[in-house]
């Protein structure tokens, strides 16, 4: 049996690793940290999370059950916050993808990673991590909405999304989409330049790393499969003994036999490392790189509207000046918002990853080690119990 | 006694000074792959006999004994048909037919030119498949100096392929007849061997290279373990002579060759035919056991086969994912996140070795360990088919002295002259049938001997292999923990 002494998951990503040290001081009535998506129950098609949470006053817990549509609610509702200055400029924490039963194979290769598992606990580990760093935005957490996900005992989003929800986001980049091509736009500041070169490259970078250690840890499951194989058909072989070398042969054979089936639960337990730590490290860097990417085009955006702003105030005849000045003066207002938010939350994101790939490596460095040591140990009593005390010439029974 | 062996393909001084040998190859070469490969010959699973007869004769469109040379058809001969006896083949090559051997077989002091004059397809014989590597093997024997067997106590001599088939080739002729278990040795290839004489240097050809020197090196040691094989002055010449006479007829696709895969078909023919009354249930149960060994032993050699495939894999996915791990440190802002992430990927490409490593135990320590087990099991079979023939001639015997007898008996009332003529015959087939049961008993008894010794020996195999894989088990667990030790204060140095 494989025993270590390993915490029962692994801390979770606390508010202050994620977002810096800002000084939290949201109305949210739960402290960020202790969020946690514990297990996710099936029914049918139905994928329901149970989400725990302790209140700040230390009175207890919230315990409180979520479908994926509640998340997407709750992620739409982020979108399309009012009053919230520069909003454009956020780096929206990345929600996972939707997990299901069965799901197309496009929607498997999308979760990568968090598909991996036997479990639902990586995924729901990627949902509880998404939880935290809502819960730890300085300005994300102060909706209403999030206080309702988390404590509510009735789900918020079970009714059907109103088609009048304005998501100004999305309604305003799909307007812009439709017209000139942006990916050109110079832009005006060389710290945006700079970034968004770097975000295109680690885009890439990022997801190729993701994609080959999936294929590491899919790779180990098959080998898994394949010991669990080989021991059960040598199991085969045993046959009842009634002479005696036939029966020493046997014991071989069952020797191997539980040899294999330890090597099976090594593998296993290298992959659910893999996955738990650096698997679930790399998924939430993809993500985070992704929501960076779709931020700085929004920016961008934004700056091609106050260039066309300009340009019209430029062009106006006099009776239009002063309403095209206003629009421009607008724009560019809208703008600098946007930019101040931005590089602010560039800086915090890059903390928040770093943060987390630290944790990531580390922690999946520790569970190596744990494991490897368990199975040296294992295998090595195996070994001087089979060799016997003698290093004598003969079978030992 | 110890084995050491490393095999070198030629470099590029000795591959020189047998370009000429090679191009002969070449010609023929060509003829083979030029061809159509109408038959594909992978008797992987099945032994039944039908089967082979069928290949067989599918091959030999006008099946005729006079066979010439000038057969077109190309051949893939019985290479790649790996665990499906193919000692049966080297028995045949160098000898008569066993159907009917030559009385003096039982005496281990056999001449050698007596093995090459009765195959009169010799003389048609191409040059042997000049092997294009040497193997150096280093035979040490130092707890038997004193046998007197051995003239010194060690001795290094180089052989080639085609020289460790002659050695089985005889080895097999002289004493499978009796009911010694020969071990098998390895196969040709033409694939594997044909890309090692292309001169490719890359992995798979290496490989080969390794695989092969790995089999000669258990088939000698096998081989050597055996206490009447030792004996033999062939198998002692080989290990000790500096210089060895060419073996000839082990090619697979000479006229050998060909007569080989005729034989067998003839053979298989005259098993269908054979039904013994079986005496003695020891024999019976001993079969049906090997029989079912057989069945479980290939099952277990296709699950490994698949995990050492993935293992493999496993190496190669490591590989890339060091690669992309790489690139990403590279692209990093972060001076410590990106020195981590360097040194993950070195760290990564030192695990993907210890895959490449652990893929290599699982084969040459357990798959090798099955497939050879499952080529002993074809000799078993071989041994307990050799009995049944034994039996069968007893029987004809029997009969014929039978049928002698009554004729006698009927010679006496009409034609005197002639008794005297059915006496000498008489007495003649009566010594026949006493040799017959002579020769029955000692062979049955031989078999009950080895069958002994082989399953002690199978244990010792088998605990030793298990032994070295616990070993590599260990090792490579422990290598792993020595490279996370080294990266872990990379990663916590990340602030």
């Amino acid at each position: 049996m494989m025993e270590e002494e390993e915490a029962e998951e692994s801390p979770p990503l606390s508010p202050s690793v994620i977002e810096g040290t800002e000084e939290v001081t949201p109305p949210l009535s739960v402290s960020p940290s202790t969020i946690r998506v514990t297990e996710a129950a099936q029914d049918g098609e139905l994928l329901t999370f149970i989400i725990v949470s302790q209140k700040l006053s230390g009175t207890g817990e919230y315990h409180v059950d979520r479908t994926y549509e509640d998340f997407d609610w709750l992620q739409q509702h982020l979108f399309s916050l009012e009053d919230v200055p520069g909003i454009q400029g956020i780096i929206f924490p990345p929600l996972p993808a939707r997990a299901q039963q069965n799901a197309p194979v496009k929607l498997v290769r999308q979760l990568g990673l968090l598909a991996t598992g036997e479990t639902w606990t990586p995924y729901c580990r990627a949902l509880g991590a998404y939880l935290q760093q809502v819960a730890g935005h300085s300005l994300l957490s102060r909706t209403q909405h999030l206080e309702t996900f988390l404590t509510s005992p009735e789900p918020p989003g079970r009714q059907k999304v109103k088609k009048g929800l304005f998501n100004r986001l999305s309604q305003a980049v799909e307007g812009i989409r439709k017209g000139r091509p942006h990916q050109g736009t110079e832009d005006v500041d060389d710290f945006f330049r700079t970034e968004r070169e770097h975000n295109l490259s680690l885009t890439g970078l990022s997801r190729a790393a993701a994609e080959r250690f999936l294929e590491v840890v899919q790779t180990e499951q098959k080998i898994a499969v394949a010991c669990g194989h080989f021991a059960a058909s040598l199991q085969l072989c045993v046959e009842a003994g009634d002479d005696p070398g036939q029966e020493t042969f046997s014991k071989m054979c069952v020797k191997i036999s539980e040899i294999m089936e330890s090597m099976k639960k090594n593998v296993q337990k290298v992959a659910e490392n893999d996955v738990t730590t650096l698997g679930l490290g790399l998924d939430l860097e993809c993500r985070y790189q992704e929501a960076e990417k779709e931020m700085l085009f929004r920016r961008t955006c934004k700056l091609v509207e106050l260039e066309t702003a300009s340009r019209n105030a430029e062009r106006a005849k006099p009776l239009k000046k002063a309403a095209m000045d206003g629009d421009q003066k607008a724009a560019e207002k809208d703008f600098e918002q946007v930019s101040v938010v931005a590089k602010q939350e560039v800086a915090r994101v890059q903390r928040a990853r770093v943060a987390v790939l630290r944790q990531a490596l580390v922690r999946w460095c520790e569970l190596q080690i744990l494991t490897a040591t368990s199975s040296a140990e294992q295998w090595n009593q195996q070994l001087l119990a089979f060799r016997g005390p003698a290093r004598g010439p003969g079978p030992s029974s | 006694v110890c084995v050491w062996g490393q095999a070198e393909p030629l470099n590029s001084n000795g591959q020189n000074s047998l370009l000429e040998e090679e191009e002969e190859e070449e010609e023929e070469g060509e003829d083979l792959f030029t061809g159509s490969l109408s038959v594909p010959l992978v008797l992987s699973l099945s032994r039944s006999l039908s089967l082979s007869l069928s290949l067989s004769l599918s091959l030999f469109p006008s099946v005729s004994l006079s066979l010439s040379l000038s057969l077109s058809l190309s051949l893939k001969a019985t290479e790649e048909v790996s665990l499906d006896s193919p000692e049966r083949d080297v028995l045949l090559s160098d000898g008569p037919s066993p159907v009917t051997p030559p009385a003096s077989l039982i005496s281990p002091h056999l001449p050698h030119n007596h093995l090459y004059t009765h195959c009169s397809f010799d003389e048609m014989e191409e040059e042997d498949t000049p092997d294009l590597f040497d193997i150096s093997i280093l035979v040490s024997d130092p707890e038997k100096t004193s046998m007197s067997l051995f003239k010194s106590p060690q001795a290094t001599v180089r052989r080639r392929f085609s020289d460790f088939l002659g050695l089985h080739g005889k080895l097999a002729t002289r004493y499978l007849h009796v009911g010694y278990l020969v071990p098998p040795a390895p196969e040709k290839s033409i694939v594997g061997m044909t890309k090692v004489k292309v001169g490719k240097d890359d992995s798979s050809s290496n490989e080969f290279v390794e695989k092969r020197r790995a089999a000669l090196e258990r088939y000698l040691m096998r081989t050597a373990k055996h206490p009447v094989l030792l004996k033999d002055p062939d198998l002692l010449t080989f290990l000790e002579c500096s210089e060895l006479p060419r073996a000839l007829s082990t090619q697979a696709l000479s006229g050998a060759g060909i007569l080989r895969m005729v034989n067998k078909a003839a053979d298989a023919v005259n098993k269908m035919t054979i039904k013994m009354t079986e005496s003695d249930t020891w024999f019976e149960e001993k079969q049906q056991k090997f029989e079912n060994l057989d069945i479980q032993l290939r099952k277990l050699h296709c699950s490994l086969d698949s995990l050492v495939c993935h293992r493999k894999e496993l190496s190669v996915n490591t590989a890339l994912f060091a690669k992309s791990a790489a690139m990403l440190g590279n692209s990093e802002d972060h001076t410590a996140l990106s020195r981590a992430l360097s040194q993950l990927a070195e760290v990564e490409e030192k695990v993907e070795q210890l895959h490449q490593d652990q893929a290599g135990a699982d084969f040459y320590l357990l798959a090798e360990l099955l497939a050879d087990y499952i080529r002993l099991i074809g000799s078993v079979k071989g041994v307990f088919d050799q009995r049944v023939r034994l039996w069968q001639r007893l029987q004809d015997s029997l009969l014929l002295l039978q049928k002698k007898r009554d004729a006698e008996a009927k010679l006496h009332a009409n034609k005197p002259e002639k008794l005297q003529q059915a006496r000498d015959d008489i007495r003649e087939l009566e010594g026949k049938v006493q040799q017959g049961e002579r020769d029955f008993e000692q062979i049955s008894k031989t078999i009950r001997k080895e069958l002994f010794r082989f399953e002690k020996e199978r244990v010792t195999d088998f605990k030793e292999v298990i032994i070295k894989y616990l070993e590599s088990l260990v090792q490579t667990q422990q290598q792993l923990i020595k490279y996370w030790e080294a990266f872990l204060p990379e990663a916590k140095a990340i602030s």
